[in-house]
């Protein structure tokens, strides 16, 4: 008697576990939380502040999917991981989605089974290394140790970058930034490398910046972007429109100042419709009308989000770059909303 | 009239599971059994299931393809066009050359430290304590840790060893120590080296064979030869008297300066040392205190009868104390060196590329193959703790006392 309950309850959680994997959306609503993984601390893409509440980049595409589908910004619990930990974490259930400056690639995409949702950064593989060396190109780095943070694409980018320059080098694989900055500053490798962003943001927190240099080279496509489980097609949808509409917004000429304003109603359809004052997008999508709405509020739209994190005006100091709206030379093109 | 009749065969009936002892616990062994089977089984349809519900499979046919990424301590060929499975290889002999190094110096420091802290000397003692206390109570990883960060942030990088009133400056002009690694002479075999190292296997074969007439010569007449001068002679003496006959066959390759690092010479990598140390160090503290109650468990009478017959204390432990106390000894040596070998896959928190840093590391990663690798990797692991073992029982076997 007692074995066959405990047979049926073992089955019952087996189906649980089974049914766990569809429906992200009504999960995360019924939770009130979203589960989201970043890395474990790269400064302006995701660390907690002094306070200890996170902030970057990745961070807020993070808080605008909260937003957007629990009208709250704060509603986010992070779950740091690591390179090598990031897949598992995300095909196991254990986060809703990923925004951790992860390479969109074939396999990854295909052979893992994951979807990616676009792409929030442009980024390309590149090496620091101190002035004080004199070097200029990355051709000129035969011979060089180089410190690697392990698990990730840029291992095999560097792998193929010396072999079809036909170059030697001494890999020295290291499991986070914070391991990696350590040794590279103590001089047991020769050259950090790892994407152009990852290295302005980890220049950034020396004593003195100056005394090191970015090579020109960039090595490799790095296109970086938030992704959730393959097969769960509504999920997948509301993070990519969230993803999008901060990029619209940014066209459109919604910001985190005027979108009070806008979401009146005004006489642009695309921003209408967007914001929910015309059409049913938002219930397509399973959300209510002002998704969009509370995701740009929640940090405003992508030029905010850049220009706060990561822009000029921080320590990090990226450039807008690739990462520049189409209109303006760059690559960043959201689709119509309608 | 009163014969004894065998009591009836009892027919055996089901009830008698449950209520004969006889047959009580073989009927909850079986039960137990039977459900850690079904636990076990539900275990694995439970992964197999989620893993179709994921689109994802079983399958080993990663290791057959091209693994794209570059390790630098290769003990065997390998490129970055080199498959999984020779990247698996690869780590599974730097798994192996660490364990044995730590191994034997652990042993070494162990045998050492554990008959010290024996000694009459108080400080000796007290410093042999203090090493096991020590190094026993605080987690290996954080020895390794420590090794590992005070030799990349103490010693010079080999920057510091460009210009001619450079910072730092080689021992001898052969050995660097930079906080790369410690670089070495690397021996250039010329023709007639071969004759150099068959001179040195026969001085070898010489001084064993002078070593067994001594003992022999000691048992059948009681004269004692010198043991330790002569077997250094008879090793030395025709060995380099042949290499400087034969011109010097055998030079040796320094470790130049060049570009960024050293280049020339055998390079001895500072992770390999950090994790080396670390675990011979930790491990050695356990060994220590295994051989110490091995020791104390021989009985002092031994040693008190041993000096009434006028060996000196040198030769009393020699002779007379270790090797019973070495019989004792090797049993929990052998979990020490089982422990030692697992603890190596701490590897990856210095970046030294064992089986769990290539395998489990970062072909887990790139091609994303979880299951499979942990699944080689825990066999790996298995396999040598089991090697270990039988190896040692053998020795353990052949080392016992044998009663008659």
């Amino acid at each position: 008697m007692k074995k066959s309950v405990f047979f049926a309850a073992m089955t019952a959680a087996g189906f649980a576990a089974g049914a766990a994997a569809a429906g992200t959306l009504d999960d995360v609503k019924a939770r009130g939380t979203l589960n989201c993984g970043v890395t474990t601390g790269l400064v302006g893409f995701a660390a907690p502040d002094a306070n200890g509440e996170w902030q970057g980049f990745d961070v807020a595409v993070c808080r605008a999917v909260a937003a957007a589908v629990l009208s709250d910004p704060t509603a986010v619990e992070f779950v740091p991981t690591t390179g090598k930990t990031r897949f598992t974490a995300l095909a196991s259930g254990e986060i809703d989605m990923l925004a951790r400056n992860t390479t969109w690639t074939f396999t990854r995409d295909v052979d893992l089974k994951f979807e990616f949702t676009g792409i929030n950064y442009y980024d390309g593989q590149g090496f620091m290394i101190p002035k004080a060396l004199g070097v200029s190109s990355a051709k000129e780095l035969d011979g060089a140790t180089v410190c690697i943070q392990t698990g990730t694409t840029t291992e095999l980018n560097l792998a193929d970058f010396f072999r079809k320059n036909n170059m030697d080098y001494d890999p020295v694989p290291i499991e986070t930034n914070a391991e990696a900055q350590q040794q590279y500053l103590a001089g047991a490798c020769d050259v950090y490398t790892t994407d152009r962003s990852g290295l302005a943001a980890t220049r950034a927190s020396f004593e003195t910046p100056s005394d090191h240099a970015i090579l020109p080279e960039t090595i490799s496509k790095e296109p970086l972007g938030p992704l959730v489980r393959h097969g769960d097609n509504e999920w997948g949808d509301v993070v990519r429109w969230t993803l999008n509409a901060l990029v619209a917004a940014e066209e459109l000429g919604i910001t985190s100042a005027n979108i009070e304003e806008l979401a009146k109603g005004t006489n642009r359809p695309e921003v209408n419709r967007m914001l929910g004052t015309e059409g049913t997008l938002g219930e397509m999508l399973g959300l209510d009308a002002d998704w969009a709405k509370r995701a740009i509020m929640a940090g405003g739209n992508y030029g905010e989000i850049f220009a706060k994190n990561i822009g000029e005006s921080t320590p990090i100091g990226l450039d807008r770059g690739l990462n520049a709206q189409w209109t303006d030379g760059g690559l960043l093109y959201a689709p119509p909303f309608r | 009239m009163a014969m004894l009749t065998e009591p009836p065969a009892e027919s055996f009936r089901l009830s008698m599971l449950i209520n004969d002892t006889r047959y009580r616990s073989y009927t909850f062994q079986f039960i137990a059994l039977m459900l850690l089977i079904v636990f076990m089984a539900y275990l694995g349809m439970n992964l197999v299931r989620n893993l179709a519900e994921q689109g994802q499979d079983i399958s080993f046919r990663f290791l057959g393809e091209p693994a794209g990424y570059d390790i630098n301590q290769t003990l065997i060929h390998y490129t970055n066009q080199s498959t999984h499975m020779r990247a698996s290889i690869v780590g599974v002999l730097n798994t192996l050359l660490v364990a044995v190094l730590g191994c034997i110096t652990a042993t070494v420091l162990g045998v050492v430290a554990g008959v010290l802290r024996l000694s009459p000397n108080w400080l000796v003692r007290k410093l042999m304590a203090g090493y096991v206390e020590a190094f026993r109570n605080v987690p290996v990883l954080i020895w390794i840790l420590i090794i590992f960060s005070i030799m990349t942030a103490a010693m010079p990088s080999p920057r510091a060893f460009r210009g001619a009133g450079s910072e730092a400056s080689m021992l001898f002009d052969a050995v660097a120590f930079t906080n790369r690694g410690v670089y070495l002479p690397r021996p250039i075999w010329e023709a007639g080296s071969l004759v150099v190292g068959l001179t040195f296997v026969a001085s070898v074969i010489g001084a064993l064979a002078y070593r067994r007439y001594a003992t022999k010569l000691l048992y059948d007449t009681g004269r004692l030869l010198p043991m330790g001068w002569p077997s250094l002679l008879i090793l030395v003496v025709p060995t380099v008297a042949i290499f400087f006959i034969l011109g010097r066959p055998i030079g040796l390759e320094y470790p130049e300066l060049g570009g960024f690092n050293f280049n020339g010479g055998i390079q001895i990598r500072g992770s390999l040392i950090a994790l080396w140390l670390a675990l011979a160090v930790y491990t050695g503290a356990f060994i220590a205190e295994n051989v110490r109650a091995g020791i104390q468990a021989v009985s002092g009478g031994q040693t008190e009868a041993a000096a009434s017959l006028g060996l000196r204390p040198r030769r009393i432990m020699s002779l007379i104390v270790l090797p019973q106390a070495l019989r004792i000894v090797i049993p929990p040596v052998i979990s020490q060196y089982l422990n030692l070998t697992k603890n190596s896959s701490l590897a990856i928190a210095v970046g030294y590329m064992d089986v769990t840093g290539t395998l489990g590391g970062i072909t887990l990663n790139q091609t994303g193959r979880a299951i499979e690798t942990v699944l080689m990797l825990m066999l790996f692991y298995l396999i040598i703790s089991l090697a270990i073992s039988a190896v040692m029982n053998i020795y353990n076997n052949a080392m016992k006392l044998e009663e008659r």
